[in-house]
């Protein structure tokens, strides 16, 4: 039986010295991904506006008598490697052997309450409010010791877990200075902290300690978890998102498939659970030949897909108004473009998986969501439940990229677990499932004019957005949850409008003095959530073909004319930095270079891109060579962690540029399969130069999704360079170089 | 229910399972053995990769029945017989050649089987040889690094 944590602060820790630091971290509401993920202020911000809505202490970071250190963070590990940064912060300050500081993630009822792991926040969030944890542990240790030593505190330095006197051999280490005393105090005002030139670990390429365990196949992923007594279950989807159950015939599943325990039936939902894992898969291939469903609506033709959404959106919001775009079109030449996305999935390559075991008291569940702590209230509300009676705890998954499905899975086992208690049922979800269930990223399309002056400079800009929502995380609302849409008393979800993020970096970060933007919400006809980079990568995307552009239209350089539109120095740096990585590249028949730039949300981090191309001009084929990224993430924590992040985010965007979206045709979900839905394989894959830019002093930045929205362009641009086509409409294939 | 007798890492495992139980679901459901992962169950991504008789092959529609005498390794198996890790999977930790890891298994399988055959592949043999896997956080240009540093170091240089 799984001890249900109580007063967990004190459960580890009853009897040893401790000092226990309690500290505020934000809290992200539902709704709010947009406007709080948005908010790029220093800890110090996020701490006074803390203090001044006198939130309440929600973390904390205990430093024990033997030397040890626990770190308490809210955050799940995706796989961008929190926990190693976790522990250099903490580390660091606290003068300590990285392998001093463990660092416990999600569960409720333990760890805070952080909302969502999402929108490249963990770095600027979590991490930096450890650091301030970790400089409060460490000024009240010096002042204990300064006590005991009957020294001043500016004559002691804390080294090695040691507090050593500066003139004399006096020493103290944290179990005689704490020496069983067990203390607990909160950040309540900014410590000074380590001097950064004395760094050991923070801005040094660290190794993450989980690859070690993946590479012996010893680390723990939520579809490795097994209890004692686990049973296996499935879970049938419906033919389409308003397929009804006409009729399930389950009355040979028995004597055809072996180890069945239990169907479960609301609605909609029909689950079946089995001894063993393979049957449950036969049970539910059993149950999908032995159903009926009414045939779900019909999409629109895949083709008319974005004058459907013209039709289907709203009436425009102004997002941006600055200066007069009217008066400016009056005088100078006017230039337009229309670009589109369509939608694109997460594709973890481990589908969901859920596991849970109601005790007939509390119901355990163990799930990889991005966001413990709102997914239990969204289950709770669906089981009408009591939050208190859900106890939820965060395992990795394989990387999923945004609100995946890994929420639904865990709604899935909740609801088994509730028919079937005291076991563990265990949800996997199939191939099939993943890729036609998934809350997709949504499709856009962004329509740009600009004007230009004699000089060759941008005097005024006008953008017109069309999205759907970018966050229909779970939380309170329980339609959220695919399966409360199943059950017999199915609770609708209505669309969340320009929620989260659908216009970010819809404004160019350029100096234009002339700039309207608007936005156009749909209400689309696929399911759609959050999507690394969110609608960025169709926005800049967007932003930075129409430059490339502007800038032959003006018959500048494309780098020299962003440039001229830049004020910024540390984006002008990033742009010299990728011109100086790429000027000795030499361009052979064919091949073609293109380039790109944003800063993120244009209040985070720097990127800019460069790749090289070729493109067989007669059947239309697009090598991709190279791609190059010139970043700013502020101070920078791993060095090496950021730029496996960068990397990868470079890679994930080049294949949805040149290979992905989303299929339908009918009534049906058509990209069911990796064969069906492709993405890169490696005989796709280019060389990467990643550069850094360090900037020790400046808050850090996210890199999670920095590098995504400037490679679509970079691309695009160099597509055109090579062979004069301009694609306007993602992925760009084959097909559109030649039509 | 037929009875099983499998050569898994080096050892005799008798499973008791249907015929059509594929290798994938007898070694994790059955043997608790994590290192194969599923992944799409339609031999499309490469996460569910074993060596059988030291070729790297997807055990997700492999049926128990078509195993036979033949040798399975899985990526707990790999390695040596005195703890020492293979090359293959210090050069993965060397290179950081992971993000989320979900599908390394897949990989130090495929370059495993790649290796027993082809001791030192050029860039394009080792794209060639993991075409089928799939990895979505896309650490490929490490995962090429750290497979060609292993190469190096099983041979010298």
């Amino acid at each position: 039986m799984i001890e249900f944590p109580k007063n967990s602060r004190r459960k580890f820790l009853r009897n040893i010295g401790f000092i226990s630091i309690g500290f505020p971290l934000l809290s992200y509401n539902f709704g709010d991904e947009d406007s709080l993920l948005d908010q790029n202020g220093s800890f110090e911000s996020n701490l006074n506006r803390n203090l001044r809505f006198a939130n309440p202490v929600n973390a904390w970071l205990n430093v024990l008598e033997d030397g040890r250190v626990l770190v308490y963070s809210g955050k799940v590990e995706l796989g961008q490697g929190i926990r190693t940064a976790v522990r250099q912060v903490a580390a660091e300050e606290l003068e300590l052997e990285l392998e001093q500081v463990e660092v416990h993630l999600a569960e409720t009822g333990v760890t805070p309450d952080e909302g969502y792991t999402a929108g490249s926040s963990s770095i600027p969030n979590s991490a930096m409010s450890v650091r301030y944890a970790a400089a409060t542990a460490r000024q009240k240790l010096l002042e204990l010791a300064s006590t005991k030593l009957n020294t001043p505190e500016e004559d002691l330095i804390l080294i090695n877990g040691q507090v050593k006197s500066k003139n004399s051999n006096l020493s103290l280490n944290f179990s005689e200075i704490l020496d069983g005393t067990q203390l607990e105090m909160e950040v309540s005002k900014l410590v000074p902290l380590k001097a950064k030139s004395d760094y050991r670990y923070v801005g040094k390429s660290i190794p993450r300690m989980d690859i070690e365990k993946m590479v012996h196949g010893e680390e723990v992923y939520i579809q490795d978890l097994r209890f004692p007594g686990m049973l296996h279950a499935r879970v049938l989807r419906p033919a389409g998102y308003q397929s009804k159950l006409i009729n399930l015939d389950e009355s040979g599943l028995s004597s055809e498939v072996s180890g069945i325990v239990k169907t479960v039936v609301n609605g909609r939902f029909v689950g079946v659970i089995t001894e063993r894992e393979y049957q449950a898969v036969k049970a539910e291939s059993y149950l999908n030949r032995h159903s009926k469903w009414t045939p779900n609506p019909a999409f629109p033709e895949q083709k008319a897909l974005f004058s459907h959404i013209k039709s289907i959106a709203e009436k425009p919001k102004n997002i941006k108004n600055q200066g007069d775009v009217s008066i400016e079109y009056a005088e100078n030449q006017t230039f337009k473009a229309t670009f589109t996305k369509p939608y694109l999935k997460h594709g973890a390559i481990g589908p969901a998986c859920g596991i849970a075991m109601y005790d007939r008291k509390v119901l355990h569940i163990w799930s990889h969501s991005q966001g413990i702590y709102p997914m239990r209230r969204a289950i709770a509300a669906m089981l009408k439940m009591d939050e208190d009676k859900l106890h939820v705890i965060a395992v990795p998954g394989a990387g999923c990229f945004g609100h995946s499905t890994a929420d639904d899975a865990a709604a899935d086992a909740a609801i088994l677990a509730m028919a079937h208690p005291g076991k563990h049922i265990r949800v996997q979800w199939s191939r099939h499932d993943e890729n036609t269930w998934d809350p997709y990223g949504t499709a856009m399309i962004m329509e740009l004019e600009a004007s230009m002056n004699a000089n060759g400079k941008i005097y005024s800009w006008k953008a017109d957005v069309w999205s759907d929502s970018h966050s229909i995380r779970p939380d309170k609302d329980p339609a959220t949850l695919l399966d409360t849409r199943y059950f017999e008393q199915a609770i609708p979800l209505t669309g969340r409008g320009y929620l989260g993020g659908a216009h970010r970096n819809a404004d160019p970060y350029y100096s234009i003095p002339n700039m309207q933007v608007n936005a156009h919400y749909f209400d689309g006809p696929l399911r759609v959530s959050s999507l690394r980079s969110l609608a960025s990568y169709t926005t800049i995307f967007s932003i930075e073909s129409f430059m490339d552009e502007l800038a032959e239209k003006a018959g500048k350089d494309p780098l020299a004319f962003r440039l001229a539109h830049l004020e910024d120095e540390r984006a002008i740096a990033v742009i010299n930095k990728i011109k100086l990585m790429c000027e000795r590249e030499n361009l052979k028949d064919g091949e073609g270079m293109g380039y790109s730039f944003s800063r993120y949300k244009n209040t985070s981090a720097y990127s800019a891109c460069a790749a090289k191309v070729w493109v067989d001009k007669s059947a239309g084929t697009i090598k991709l060579k190279k791609m190059w990224a010139a970043v700013d993430v502020g101070e920078i924590i791993n060095l090496d962690g950021i730029i496996n992040q960068i990397e990868g985010g470079m890679l994930q965007a080049a294949s949805w540029t040149l290979k992905e979206q989303v299929t339908f045709a009918g009534n049906e979900i058509t990209s069911t399969d990796w064969n069906r839905y492709p993405v890169f394989r490696f005989s796709d894959i280019p060389e990467l130069e990643v550069a850094m830019i360090d900037r020790p002093t400046e808050p850090a930045e996210g890199g999670g999704e920095v590098s995504m929205p400037p490679t679509g362009a970079a691309i695009a641009n160099a597509v055109y360079n090579a062979c004069g086509k301009r694609v306007y409409n993602l992925p760009i294939t084959a097909e559109k170089i030649l039509g | 229910m037929p009875k099983y007798t499998l050569h898994i890492n080096g050892t005799q495992k008798v499973i008791d399972t249907e015929a059509d139980t594929p290798l994938l679901y007898a070694l994790r459901d059955y043997l608790q053995l994590n290192g194969p992962k599923f992944g799409c169950g339609l031999s499309q991504c490469g996460a569910c990769m074993v060596l059988k008789d030291g070729k790297a092959v997807t055990s997700c529609l492999l049926p128990i029945a078509s195993i036979g005498n033949s040798e399975i390794i899985t990526l707990e198996g790999l390695v040596e017989s005195n703890g020492k890790m293979h090359a293959l999977q210090e050069a993965f930790i060397k290179e950081q050649a992971a993000q989320c890891g979900y599908c390394l298994n897949g990989m130090l399988m495929a370059a495993t089987g790649l290796l027993n055959e082809n001791p030192r592949p050029t860039d394009t043999e080792i794209k060639e040889a993991l075409e089928l896997n799939l990895c979505r956080c896309s650490a490929h240009t490490r995962i090429i690094k750290a497979i060609k540093s292993a190469a190096k170091n099983q041979t010298g240089p």
